[in-house]
């Protein structure tokens, strides 16, 4: 019998969830070095472990296909040619017959020097295939220790439990089956939390360390969202106990559910837009599952991120089309391109940063590189005669920038226009209050642009000068901090005063206990996770602004 | 032996779609040996390892060498590829 284990992290979905713990390792096959006689059956042994690479990545590939599309899945295509390069296995082999060694060590060898020439090339971006070899050829070192019989199948409800996940690889994982994410290490803006947030599934990011070291395949595990707490191996008690809070916890969601296609309007009938932020064409569907009114915030940043290389104007048209007319005339609010700092790009080849939240990258990215921008820009214009769309743009600090924009903007219409394209004459454009220099300058923003949009995650970091991938950090975080709140309600009140309207699309638009603050300030929409448009509708039909505070 | 001199015209060069682009076309002309001479070097076009290794950039020349059954057919095709900026 197991003896109940608790860790404590930062919970970042609420919700609960009761599974089998499935525990993401990165396979590091130990890889020792044994002579043989027996060449031609080590060589053999090479070939079938490979032909089952082959297969595996045929299957993964397939899988790609039909969850992140053509352009993105072309990686295992080419991980399966490099499988087949003569280069590579004639190396391997070479290594086994002269050596007289088994394949597992002809193939790490193999990997390092195929690794080690990438490696040492001036390209960063073929520096890092580097990775793409070692992959390959861990594939083959597995499979070649693979004593017959098939992985065992993963559970089919699974918790899974990793140090820190990377986008891409959240790709294999069969999101139907995931139940709920626990991480060791990494902070509530992960990609994981962030991913879980989109999923609406609870996840507990920073459970440290010792959790990772002591957390079984196969262990009961219950993941609470709300407080952050993890039971491994629970007792029958809080087994229990946690059973129950669950159960009442989907009655108050099934609650929630019976909100939809009611009205976000205050007791004292003030009314508020209650959209949805997304990072992608697949998550569409939980904006229209939640009952949304539109799209607040689209990242487009995943075009650039899925891609192995800058995403044509007809890839980027064809994702925005898609977007507009899944939402049948709701307002959808696209951000143009938002990389460098945490979120890199190899083939854009961007020098390291010293700093990169205060560095090279959203806007200043764009109007330096103004091919790139003119490419999304046009794809954009283009898509907009499917929808009600709106353009807003990352990283402003000053009206010199904005005036760019909109001339960079106004060119683009006009190279359709000569062109013979046809664009919608109502597309808006707004820009995001992130940066302290934004919120005070937005006097003179609010007259030249359509919309604010506030990042507060974005903006509580520049404002409090804290680093939010830092978990150190939390403490300093407030994202309550007056100062914070101060600059949200100087934007409104300049918004307004200037014809715009004014939305928030950071984390706090979500936080039910700065709603009524919010709708005090005057704020037009707020932008949240799709899983927290009704908690958030919740809250407003709830709030009486007649009430003097 | 058949051989044809082109530029490089995709701007991130001989990545790895473009490699894998080039050995796929490659595969249709088995009786066909194709070398791509560039920088002084000879590259098997069936490697797809050695033609990102060769770090090939935009603006390069790039001699194609086709040799055996279909040369002109995959000379052609391979061309093709090189001069349609491997469709980007």
């Amino acid at each position: 019998m197991n003896i109940m284990k608790k860790y404590m992290g930062k919970g970042v979905c609420g919700a609960i969830a009761i599974g089998s713990a499935h525990v993401f390792k990165r396979s590091e096959a130990v890889v020792k070095r044994e002579r043989t006689d027996d060449c031609e059956g080590e060589k053999a042994r090479f070939e079938s472990a490979k032909a089952k690479a082959l297969q595996q990545l045929g299957e993964i590939h397939q899988k790609a296909l039909k969850e992140v599309g053509e352009a993105n899945a072309k990686i295992f295509e080419i991980h399966m040619l490099m499988l087949e390069d003569d280069d590579y296995n004639e190396s391997v082999n070479n290594i086994i017959d002269s050596q007289k060694v088994n394949a597992e060590y002809a193939v790490a060898v193999t990997a390092d020097n195929f690794a080690e020439m990438f490696s040492s090339m001036e390209d960063s971006y073929m520096q890092a295939r580097a990775a793409d070899v070692k992959d390959i050829s861990n594939r083959i070192i597995v499979n070649l220790a693979d004593k017959g019989g098939e992985s065992a199948g993963l559970p089919d409800r699974m918790i899974v439990c990793a140090d820190d996940l990377a986008p891409s690889e959240t790709v294999l994982l069969d999101k139907d089956r995931v139940l709920a994410f626990v991480t060791a290490r990494g902070s509530s803006n992960s990609h994981t939390a962030i991913l879980a947030r989109n999923m609406g599934i609870p996840a507990v990011i920073g459970a440290g360390n010792d959790f990772l070291e002591n957390i079984k395949e196969g262990d009961c595990i219950i993941v609470d969202g709300y407080t952050g707490e993890v039971f491994v191996s629970p007792d029958s008690v809080t087994l229990d106990a946690m059973s129950r809070r669950q159960k009442e916890d989907e009655e108050k969601r099934q609650l929630l559910q019976e909100l939809k296609g009611k009205e976000n309007v205050t007791l004292d009938g003030t009314r508020v837009n209650i959209f949805a932020n997304i990072g992608g064409v697949e998550n569409i569907g939980a904006v229209l599952l939640n009952d949304a009114g539109g799209i607040g915030l689209f990242r487009s940043e995943f075009l650039y991120l899925e891609n192995g290389d800058y995403p044509t104007e007809e890839q980027q048209f064809a994702a925005y089309k898609k977007v507009l007319e899944s939402m049948a005339g709701k307002k959808v609010i696209i951000r143009t391109l938002d990389i460098g700092a945490d979120k890199k790009v190899d083939y854009f080849n961007l020098d390291g940063e010293e700093n990169p939240a205060l560095g090279f990258r959203a806007i200043r990215i764009c109007l330096a590189r103004p091919e790139i921008f003119r490419t999304q820009l046009r794809a954009l214009y283009r898509a907009s005669v499917y929808g009600n769309l709106g353009i807003m743009f990352p990283m402003i600090t000053s009206v010199r920038e904005v005036e760019r924009i909109l001339e960079i903007c106004a060119s683009v219409r006009e190279e359709l226009k000569a062109e013979g394209l046809e664009y919608s004459d109502s597309v808006e454009l707004g820009v995001m209050i992130e940066t302290p220099a934004a919120a005070i300058i937005s006097d003179r923003l609010a007259p030249i642009v359509d919309f604010f949009s506030v990042g507060t995650n974005d903006l509580t970091q520049y404002t409090l000068a804290c680093d939010r991938q830092n978990p150190n950090l939390e403490e300093f975080c407030d994202t309550h901090h007056e100062a914070v709140l101060r600059l949200i309600e100087t934007a409104a009140k300049n918004a307004h005063a200037g014809g715009a309207w004014i939305g928030i699309c950071g984390e706090l638009a979500a936080d039910t206990e700065l709603t009524e603050s919010f709708l005090r300030m005057g704020i037009d929409e707020l932008s949240v996770s799709p899983a927290y448009v009704l908690k958030v509708r919740d809250k407003v039909r709830r709030t009486d602004l007649s009430v003097a505070k | 032996m058949v051989s044809k001199t082109v530029k490089v015209v995709n701007a991130q060069g001989m990545h790895m779609r473009p490699a894998g682009m080039i050995v796929a076309e490659m595969k249709k002309f088995p009786g066909c040996n194709t070398l791509l001479k560039v920088n002084g070097k000879d590259v098997k076009a069936t490697a797809v390892m050695q033609i990102m290794a060769a770090g090939i950039k935009c603006g390069s020349e790039v001699e194609i060498v086709c040799d055996g059954e279909g040369e002109n057919e995959a000379l052609e095709a391979v061309a093709g590829l090189f001069e349609s900026g491997f469709g980007e």
